[in-house]
Formats: structure tokens, sequence, C-alpha cells
């Protein structure tokens, strides 16, 4: 193989992981962008969504056909972990809509450790295979690529795609936008806020589910603490995109999928962390912003 | 009602305070040696001492100067690491190296402190939180993987830096506890802690009143990391071993948990709460798979329902307690309008 074939199949491999990375990324974007809250617990929402993977994989398959099986699997994982998120919001955020917001955080990670140590006392610590049918890779002009990396890719953008339209283009997403620039004003002219901020907490964990089938179709593991340090990356991303921003969080997700990855080919593979964090703070110290986010004024 | 209410002078109140710590200190020594507490609880006390002194170094950063940092554990590790690198390779007998160890550990937690307080603190509100978790965990990578780049044997990286001797009794350990919370008080009981206040009320408004407002926030956050940097030395004489795991980003959440839970701002809610929380999980341990959902849980409920931590801002004075214990038992006031001036 070739320098390049291996250039190019290492950024295909950072492509995939980083198109997941953002997918996640979306969801805390989304969320911080219209409550300014930065929620740890989006990690845990993919991994209850992989468990819902697993569960309809494992309980369910026997009696179904395949394919009927994994369209059970898939809409188990987007409609639970909707429902999850639109139920934590309800629960543990909504009363502390005008608390300080250090109190919003910590809600945010007892949030996180209740979902991880639920998991861990029902389902076991051990880890989970979850038997998604295996996507065939395509040989093209000498490269192998892998059917995941080309599913990951491919299913990113359309829901990017599909988020920009109903962002932009649909009603309830102009009140996402009224929302998050002035909560207070968009009530007076009439927006409900608090179905406002439920349907993006819908919107982000859907996003989540999507992720987490990506995620356990690229790596067939689940187990309860797998959330941690793939939403601490995914947030990184939205942070290094702009927090706030959708194709931010895009753009951050797939630079920290490439430059894990080539990290890792160079050989640095246990400094791979350091290395995206390090970006993170240069980034911080230059453009605070990220890279898509504007840059807020205060006035006195 | 004509008799003015007693005032108890400043030297006479530090006077009783210390008069009562060191009955606290010197009597829990006595009980231990007396053989009348297991050790197994005497390593708990001892833990919950190490962690009162995290959270009301962290109280330091986020309760007072009123910024958010999530790296706590950083500056713990590297004092841990340093101080029980010297421990280990100094050669010298460890009661007389100890002191010195604690000094190492703190101090390049304070360096350390400066270092990353600089830039950080040039950022608002939660980048400052994200820019600190940022560096914590790169303190921990650095330390798992260095002595690949070193070529020689340093922190031992995942393999664990062993053989640290453990020095760390009740008795030492509390007494820095004393130590630290004396000085955090008197600190922000000075010129500098009111500017440092002045900047958690509000930033620009300190800012035109002529607070220097980088000196203070760098300040405010060295004075953080150098005790976090002691309580890290601690605990590697505590555990005589140390692996960079136990510094993740998970220790300083629960750092964090002990401040936000008693009360940001409060050092006794920083105390109390770090002694509950270190030693209720120790106790409940029969009930290990239960405990931690009833931890998460415990924590959801009081930030839904006491949002500003159980302790708010309050902060307990022995001396204003006898105060108004004397003056109302010599008439000199009534019960009404007693209670505790919030701190700050």
């Amino acid at each position: 193989m070739s320098f390049w074939q291996l250039a190019v199949q290492q950024l295909i491999n950072g492509l995939q992981s980083g198109s997941i990375y953002a997918l996640v990324a979306l969801g805390y974007s989304m969320v911080y962008g219209i409550i300014t809250l930065l929620n740890f617990a989006h990690g845990d929402i993919i991994m209850v969504g992989s468990y819902l993977s697993w569960f309809a994989l494992t309980s369910i398959a026997p009696f179904v056909p395949l394919p009927v099986a994994v369209v059970i699997a898939i809409a188990m994982a987007i409609l639970g972990c909707m429902v999850l998120g639109v139920t934590i919001e309800f629960a543990a955020y909504r009363p502390l809509r005008k608390s300080p917001r250090i109190s919003l955080l910590i809600t945010a990670i007892g949030v996180s450790y209740l979902l991880q140590n639920t998991a861990q006392k029902f389902i076991g610590a051990s880890a989970k295979m979850v038997p998604y049918p295996r996507i065939p890779s395509v040989n093209f002009a000498g490269l192998t690529i892998s059917g995941v990396a080309i599913l990951c890719i491919a299913v990113t953008a359309a829901c990017m795609v599909g988020l920009t339209l109903l962002v932009k283009k649909s009603k309830s997403g102009k009140a996402m936008r009224a929302v998050s620039e002035d909560a207070d004003a968009a009530l007076l002219m009439g927006v409900n806020v608090n179905s406002t901020i439920s349907f993006t907490f819908a919107i982000g964990s859907a996003l989540a589910g999507v992720g987490s089938i990506l995620f356990i179709i690229a790596y067939p593991q689940a187990s309860p603490f797998m959330g941690g340090m793939l939403g601490l990356k995914a947030f990184v991303a939205a942070v290094l995109g702009g927090i706030g921003s959708i194709p931010g969080a895009m753009i951050g997700g797939l630079l920290i999928g490439v430059i894990e990855s080539l990290v890792s080919a160079v050989g640095l593979s246990v400094w791979k962390e350091g290395v995206v964090f390090a970006i993170l703070i240069v980034m911080l110290l230059f453009k605070p912003a990220g890279i898509m986010g504007k840059p807020t004024t205060e006035k006195v | 009602m004509s008799k003015k209410p007693l005032h108890i002078k400043t030297p006479v109140r530090y006077l009783i305070n210390a008069l009562l710590f060191a009955a606290l200190l010197f009597g829990g020594r006595v009980l231990i040696a007396g053989g009348g507490v297991s050790p197994f609880y005497v390593g708990i006390v001892t833990l919950a001492g190490i962690n009162i002194i995290l959270a009301v170094s962290l109280n330091m950063a986020t309760g007072y100067l009123g910024q958010l940092p999530l790296g706590h554990a950083g500056f713990m590790a590297v004092g841990a690491y340093a101080s029980a690198i010297f421990m280990t390779r100094s050669g010298l007998d460890p009661a007389v190296a100890m002191p010195f160890g604690l000094l190492i550990g703190g101090l390049v937690a304070a360096i350390f402190g400066v270092l990353i307080g600089i830039p950080a603190l040039r950022l608002k509100g939660d980048y400052i939180a994200i820019i600190t978790l940022g560096f914590g965990e790169i303190i921990r990578i650095v330390l798992l993987n260095i002595d690949e780049v070193l070529g020689f044997p340093f922190t031992y990286g995942a393999a664990s830096l062993k053989g640290i001797p453990e020095t760390s009794t009740f008795f030492n350990t509390f007494l820095l506890v004393g130590v630290t919370c004396f000085a955090i008080h008197t600190l922000m009981k000075s010129r500098h802690g009111r500017a440092i206040l002045s900047i958690r009320e509000n930033e620009i408004a300190a800012d035109s009143c002529g607070v220097n407002l980088t000196y203070y926030k760098v300040m405010g956050f060295t004075v953080s990391a150098f005790f976090a940097g002691i309580a890290g030395s601690l605990y590697a004489g505590y555990l005589g071993i140390l692996n960079p795991s136990n510094f993740s980003f998970m220790k300083s959440i629960e750092i964090l948990v002990f401040v936000v839970l008693g009360g940001m701002g409060s050092m006794i809610g920083s105390v109390l709460s770090a002694t509950v929380l270190t030693i209720l999980p120790e106790l409940l341990r029969q009930f290990a798979e239960w405990r931690m959902i009833v931890y998460a849980l415990l924590l959801i409920l009081v930030m839904v329902f006491k949002p500003s931590g159980l302790m708010g801002r309050f902060d307990f004075s022995m001396g204003r307690m006898l105060e108004n214990i004397i003056n109302v038992l010599t008439g000199r006031k009534t019960l009404k309008g007693k209670g505790g001036k919030t701190n700050g």
C-alpha cells in the first residue's frame, strides 16, 4: 500500500469516528444554545440508546425476521433516547430554570451518574455484544473502504442537512432560534418557551440515538460507562466548532476524528486524547467562540 | 436590657478556636493511640480530612472567586506525584522528608496554578470550566505516558508509582486541615479577600473600582491549586501507591460536588459535605450497588430543592456562637434576632 493510500485510509477512518462525534456534538451544541447548559448526561443517553439496540437485537430478534428486528432496534434506540432526553429535561432541568447555572451543571452530572449506575446495577458491569448485521466493505480505486464508514458519513450528512432545514425553515426551528436568542423576549412574542426547550431536547437526544446506532455498528459493545469519553470528546468537538452552531459542531466533530486517527497513524495513539485537549486549549485561547462561533461582547 | 451586648475580641476568638481545635486533634490522637478506634475507621476519617482540604481549596476558586474550574484533580495529581517522587527518591527518613514533600507538592501545584491560571482566567464563565477540564485531562495523560518520552521511569505511568512511605496519619492530616482552613479564612478576611469577593459579585464593577482582575484571579486560583497540591501529597502518603487513573475528570467532579452540595462560598458547608460524602459511601458498602444510585439521586434532589447548596453562603463562627450564648444567658440580648451573619 502506498503512502497516499494509507493516508486516505486513515482519513476515512477519521471521518467515520468524526461523524459520530459530530452527531453527538450537535446535541451538546443545541442544548447549550438554548439553555446554556453543559449537558453532561448527553453521553449517557448514547449509552442507553446502545442498550436499547442490544435489547431489541437479542430479546426481540428471535421472534421476528432479521430486517424487522433491525428496524425495531433502530426505532427503539431513537425513540427511547428522545423520550429519555425529554424526561430528563422535564424532571431534572426544568425546576432549575431560574437557578444559578452551576446548580444546573451539578444536576446534569447527577443525572449522568444516575444513568451510569442504574445501567450497571440492572444490566451488569460487563460489556454486551450488540449483534447488528455486518456491513460489507467497498473496493474502490485500490482502496478498501469499510461500509461502516460510508454509512456513518452518509447518515451524519443527512442528519445535518435535515437539522439545518428544520432550524432555518420550519416554524419550530424559528421558535428555537428565538428562545436561544432571548427567552424572555420570545415569551412575550407568544413563543411557548417550555415546549420549545422540550422540542430541542427531543431533537438533540434523537440525534444521540442515531449516534448510538452508528457507534454500536462501528464498535459493537455496550457498557455502562461508554458514554463518558465519547461524550467528553463530542463536547470538545462542539466547543471547537463553536458551541451553539450547527455547522460548527459538524466541522468540530470531523476535525477531532481526523486528528485522532492521524495521531494514531503516526504511532502516538496513547497521546491522541492529549492532542485533542491541547488543540481545544489553543483554540479557546485564540478564538474562544470556536471556528464558526460569533464573538460576544459584554455590555455594561 | 440596658447592658451592652458582650463582644469577644478577635485574638480571644482565635485563642478559643485554637484551643478547641487542639483539644479535638489531641483527643483524636489519644483515642486512636489507645486502640479505641479500628484502623478501618481511622483510614476513612483520614480520607475525609484529605477531601476536606480539597473541598475547601476548590471553594476558594468557585465560592469566593466565582470561577468554575473543572480540573482540580489535575492540581491534586501534580502535587501528589511531585511529593511522591521526592519522598521515594530523596533517601531521607520519611518522618524528616514528609514536611518537605508536602511543601514541594503544594509549590509545584501552585506553579501549575499560575501557568494554567494566566491563560485560563482570560476566559469567562463556562469556557473556564472547559479549558481547566482540558488541562486536567492533559496532566493525567502526561503522567500516564511521560516515561516513554523521557526514556527512564519517572512516574511509572499505568504501572503505578509504588512504595511511597505512608506518612499521612490522622494527626498530621487534620493538622493540615486546620492550617488550610485558617489560612483561607484569614486570607478572605483581609483586603485581598475582599478584592477576591468583589470579583465574584461583579467583575466589571470591581475592575472599575481599581481591583486588578488578573492579579487577584490568578492569586485566588494559585492559592486554590497550592492547597490542592498539599491534599494530593497527603493522598500519596495515604495510599502509598499512585496511578494516573486516580486523578481523572471524575475526581474533579467529585470535589466540585462536595463544594456545590455544601454551598458555594461556605467553608463549613465544604467541610461538612466533604466529611459526610466521604463517610456515607463507606458506611453503605454493604449496599454497594445501590449506593451510587442513591448518591446520584441525592445530588439531583438537593439541587432541585435547594440550588444554593445545603448551607447556602452561611458560615459558622465559634466566637459568634459563644457571644450569642453568653448574651442570651446573661440577659443582655433576647433570642430574637439571633442568627449568623452570612459570610460575604
